[in-house]
């Protein structure tokens, strides 16, 4: 049952994420954090960090991390053939009709009805890591006391960093785990 | 097409090594495989490949993983895009494996667990950068139909918890209709 499990949850991140790199991130969060409770909040976000800093699709990154975590290497092969199966089939058919048609005006149209929904949903899902970086596991609902001043400039900082002078995010948020680590170990 | 084990080695080779060394998502690694099957290999057209480029990013799943089918498919048909899915899948597949098997270990060290913790304000950084690079383009282009529907998917997603799968059903919906109505308007001999 958790093979299918598995298989299934991520055919459908496979199947629905669309627009590469971060678009796979909202539909991962809502499988393996929401729907399944696989990884915790916090494991997500590891997720995340780890998928950002190795190479490879943050879909298949995630895929093989949650199916050994749950079910080993044989969980790990069974999600990445879930998550790399619709791939495989539609892109081949549109490959076929493209070679033969050449043309992809209504693809084109569907697409653009999904990008802004794809920014909306990665910006959803960004709310959720920025309120776990700045609150812990409890969320908003902690109130002042749970809020953390470090994780606040440590996001201010990296994003004006990112935004102002266009560093490559593998050094920032390396930066940020070294600053932020330092300051957590040394005032407890 | 070329369907020969040298074709087949060397597809397998090529993906495999682009994928297990370009950090930083689907786009560089999209271009680096223009480079190599473009410039270097001159199996696959300049202009053709572009047009690969565009379908594999208006495919469901990986950029990277789309792109690699779609290069093993015009290079060697079926068998190639079998070759090259493979290619580049494992390098993320064997990697991440080993680094989940250690990752309590890992992450319960103190030291480790404060940098992730620290990395965390970093991770919201990278998404809030990638957010307003992506937005921001809508709103420079004057497109006010996506900054609506961008404006409703999120309050949709973040303040209602409505299933993702739904919304991104929804504004496929949309942008098919519109493209249907451009289309008709278009036939009738109105404006374009």
């Amino acid at each position: 049952m958790t093979f299918l499990d598995l298989f299934w949850s991520f055919f459908q991140v496979g199947l629905f994420s669309i627009g590469g790199g971060m678009a796979a991130m909202p539909l991962i969060q809502h499988q393996v954090v929401e729907l399944h409770g696989w990884l915790t909040l916090t494991e997500f976000t590891d997720l995340v960090t780890i998928a950002e800093m190795t190479p490879g699709p943050i879909a298949v990154n995630a895929a093989t991390f949650v199916g050994t975590r749950i079910a080993g290497l044989p969980g790990a092969l069974i999600a990445t053939a879930g998550c790399v199966l619709p791939s495989c089939i539609i892109v081949s058919l549109l490959a076929f009709l493209y070679f033969r048609f050449r043309s992809l005006t209504v693809v084109q149209g569907v697409l653009n009805g999904l990008r802004p929904a794809v920014v909306a949903l990665i910006a959803s899902a960004g709310c959720t890591i920025l309120l776990l970086a700045l609150f812990g596991e409890g969320g908003i609902a902690g109130g002042m006391e749970a809020f953390n001043p470090v994780a606040a400039v440590l996001f201010c900082t990296a994003l004006i960093i990112l935004r102002r002078f266009r560093f490559n995010p593998v050094f920032v948020m390396l930066g940020c785990g070294v600053v932020g680590g330092a300051i957590y170990l040394l005032i407890p | 097409m070329k369907r020969s084990l040298r074709v087949y080695l060397k597809l397998f080779y090529v993906t495999f090594w682009l994928s297990a060394v370009t950090f930083g998502g689907g786009y560089v690694i999209v271009s680096f495989m223009r480079k190599k099957f473009t410039d270097e290999l001159g199996w696959i057209p300049e202009d053709e490949m572009l047009n690969l480029v565009a379908i594999a990013q208006s495919s469901p799943g990986p950029v990277a993983v789309n792109a690699s089918i779609l290069v093993g498919y015009r290079v060697a048909g079926i068998p190639g895009a079998c070759i090259t899915v493979l290619g580049s899948v494992l390098p993320p597949l064997i990697l991440l494996s080993v680094i989940s098997l250690f990752y309590d270990a890992f992450r319960q060290n103190i030291v480790v667990g404060a940098v992730l913790k620290g990395m965390q304000a970093g991770v919201a950084a990278v998404i809030a950068d990638v957010v307003c690079s992506l937005g921001g383009k809508f709103f420079r282009g004057r497109q006010w139909f996506s900054v609506l529907i961008m404006c409703a998917a999120f309050v949709a997603s973040y303040f209602f918890s409505v299933n993702v799968l739904w919304i991104i059903l929804a504004c496929g919906c949309i942008g098919g209709i519109q493209v249907w109505i451009n289309m008709r308007r278009a036939g009738k001999g109105g404006s374009v």
